[in-house]
């Protein structure tokens, strides 16, 4: 076998961030309105147990539970782990334990951070934390900043009943969401990507079928093998389809109405998209016949434009609409 | 003991289909619309042996792995749960998963759901990421499919007016189901024709709405019909099918996989005539041309003739063929659940249990729904008869 020529796959990240809301429903809406006052609200489930954090529906006989009670503000370690480089919106911007805490009253345990200035080695299961609250409350788990630990009081609080009611009850929350990933197109995009930038389009075709995909994926979706042959298409093609879009698309500086089309360039298997100008919206038609027009520095044709050129007749397209 | 064991479905909830339900949690939304389908089957918790949910990506709401924290309002503690994910057509691909495990007599009983809280997501963002180094696609959703629905008027010399037709008759027929979304009192054809064109040729008035919603359904055994209490429907066939959604030589007017997962029912169930041998249909129909489309995709119409059985009646709620008598996707989109609403409301008709959308003595209904690009297929055909085995 031959080695592959080396090649410089592209790779950049790709942040993936937004802001969801979520509707609490009564039980998340009590325990969250309750943090914000520094009141600990747990539920009673069906076996008498107190589960903190609540759930609505009892986790067991899947009944719906709605007997709130408040729990303490102390608590016991029930496990951790060290968290030696804290991330991004992590609790602590310094080294902390992700620790379960069991509040006094409560029969089960909450997840949060233990603020441990002297690290690891004081910090153990069975040992008695207390809630640092946040100075600017809202309604959120973040109202609780952290723990920190208490010495060594035994637990005392119980479970009290408690309405759940509160002035100006929180009834959503707004999470923000990132994931950060870095993103690889491949080796064929990359080769793509490296002929564009001459303004050239390279597709591959499939060795079984001959179609020629433009952008290549390296392999062919239908036959299921690798697509090793180039071939240059365009760079003339044909509007197979469109639509005209007459509202504003999020982020996309293009004023409406436009065109967005289905392109098959000369000599291509499939169509790709892109915007026709050049020509009034209501005048662009399937068959029209095109060219890529490039801006200074676009990694992608920033339109087609018409050639001039008589109509393709719909037979020489109809499959690739 | 040989052969598949019949599935009947033996209860059927909806919520109430709304643009935001804020006084409830994503388990609050799940939860009533099982327990609407344990009160209609007339069982519990306890008579549940799995449970199998559907959503739209992930993406959608941000919440990973949904099911995960479910599984409490659900009643799954205990027993098997499984999430199925197929995009749009994930509904009815769910409620195949679910129909499966019990003709495979791997459970007896199970319940199935699917749901979708559009107002604490965002479809639109969560279907359009910007991939670095790729062009940004140019349009949102309807941008997508209007290219096709052009495709379509093109090959079929379709008049202009067919699509208005269609939005006109499901928000109409919406009228007719409590839990249907989008209650237009005023609605009028002219109304429709001149709302304002998005991406032509689709209008406004003929795209489907952004819902919040679920529906689930209680699925069981031969032994298990036989003790429910109101009549069940029974599954005679079902097929999932899917294909790339871009390939050279694709037909995404009428993809190949949607007409194969078609004949894969109809072969199941022995239809032959499916014009003639059902007697409603629920099928996806987010835009409105795509009753046309699928008319003809699902065997209903000849090739280039279904936009002339929407012109003609046939698909009214008194015409030949209903199609959507539930007011349809163009009147209820919680995505996720969309699909199972078609399922469901197929079943609700042959158990003549849809009320006023009813269509009078309906035996044998199709649910279809279709997801992506275009690119996954999800059908049943339900049956006021059990199955000959």
């Amino acid at each position: 076998m031959n080695a592959a020529p080396a090649q410089k796959v592209l790779s950049a990240p790709l942040v993936v961030e937004f802001p969801f809301t979520r509707s609490l429903g009564p039980v998340q809406s009590a325990f969250l309105t309750g943090l914000r006052e520094r009141t600990v609200l747990g539920v009673m489930a069906s076996d008498g147990r107190v589960l903190v954090p609540p759930t609505e529906y009892d986790p067991v006989t899947a009944e719906e539970i709605r007997d709130l009670v408040e729990v303490g503000s102390t608590g016991t370690v029930t496990t951790w782990s060290w968290n030696a480089a804290p991330r991004r919106g992590q609790p602590l911007r310094r080294p902390f334990a992700w620790v379960l805490v069991r509040l006094d009253g409560a029969d089960t345990a909450l997840l949060h951070a233990l603020d441990a200035p002297e690290g690891p080695a004081s910090v153990r299961t069975g040992m008695r934390v207390g809630i640092r609250w946040s100075e600017q409350r809202s309604g959120a788990i973040t109202d609780i900043a952290c723990f920190e630990p208490v010495g060594t009081s035994a637990p005392t609080h119980r479970a009290e009943p408690h309405t759940g009611a509160f002035a100006d009850p929180v009834t959503g929350i707004v999470a923000e969401a990132r994931l950060d990933y870095t993103y690889t197109p491949g080796r064929a995009q990359t080769r793509y990507l490296d002929a564009l930038a001459g303004h050239r389009t390279l597709g591959e075709r499939c060795p079984r079928c001959r179609k020629v995909y433009v952008p290549p994926r390296g392999a062919c979706p239908t036959c299921g093998v690798p697509t090793g042959e180039q071939v240059e298409v365009g760079p003339r093609g044909t509007v197979t389809t469109f639509c005209v879009v007459n509202i504003k698309a999020k982020g996309l500086d293009i004023e409406v109405p436009y065109v967005y089309a289905h392109i098959a360039l000369d000599g291509a298997g499939l169509a790709l998209h892109g915007r026709i100008a050049g020509i009034p919206y209501d005048q662009v038609r399937m068959g029209l016949r095109v060219e890529p027009v490039w801006t200074e520095g676009g990694r992608h044709p920033d339109h087609y434009r018409p050639t001039g050129e008589p109509d393709a007749d719909y037979e020489t397209y109809k499959e690739l609409l | 003991m040989s052969g598949k064991e019949p599935v009947g479905v033996i209860g059927i909830g909806q919520t109430k289909h709304v643009s935001a339900r804020r006084d409830v949690s994503l388990a609050g939304l799940v939860r009533e619309a099982a327990l609407r389908a344990l009160e209609d089957a007339e069982l519990g918790w306890a008579d549940i042996d799995a449970v199998v949910i559907g959503k739209a990506p992930d993406f959608f709401e941000g919440v990973m792995m949904p099911e995960l924290y479910l599984a409490d309002a659900l009643g799954a503690a205990g027993k098997p749960m499984l999430r199925v994910h197929t995009a749009g057509s994930v509904g009815g691909s769910t409620a195949l998963v679910a129909a499966n495990l019990v003709a495979a007599r791997v459970h007896r009983t199970v319940l199935t759901l699917a749901f979708e809280k559009q107002s604490e997501s965002n479809a639109m963002w969560g279907l359009s990421l910007p991939v670095p180094f790729q062009q940004p696609l140019l349009a949102g959703a309807g941008g997508f499919f209007a290219p096709y629905v052009r495709a379509y008027l093109h090959r079929t010399s379709a008049p202009g007016h067919i699509g208005a037709l269609v939005a006109y008759k499901d928000r109409r027929n919406a009228l007719k189901n409590p839990y249907a979304h989008l209650h237009e009192e005023d609605i009028t054809l002219e109304k429709v024709r001149s709302s304002p064109m998005l991406w032509d040729p689709i209008r406004y008035s003929e795209t489907c709405p952004s819902s919040d919603g679920a529906c689930a359904m209680v699925l069981t055994d031969r032994a298990g019909a036989a003790r429910a209490p109101r009549p069940p429907a029974w599954v005679h066939g079902g097929a999932m099918r899917s294909e790339p959604t871009l390939f050279a030589g694709k037909d995404a007017v009428s993809p190949r996989a949607g007409s194969d997962c078609a004949a894969d029912v109809y072969r199941q169930a022995g239809i032959t005539e499916p014009r003639r041998e059902i007697d409603a249909v629920e099928m996806y129909v987010p835009f409105s041309w795509y009753e046309p489309m699928w008319l003809e995709n699902l065997g209903f119409a000849k090739e280039g003739e279904g936009w002339k059985m929407t012109e003609s009646g046939a698909t009214e709620l008194d015409g030949d063929l209903p199609v959507n008598p539930s007011g349809g996707v163009l009147s209820t989109n919680p995505i996720g659940a969309s699909g199972m609403i078609r399922f469901a409301e197929a079943a609700l008709q042959v158990r003549g249990a849809a009320g006023a959308h009813q269509v009078p003595g309906a035996r044998r209904a199709l649910g279809h729904a279709y997801g992506g690009g275009s690119q996954f297929f999800a059908m049943w055909l339900v049956a006021a008869e059990p199955p000959v085995s």
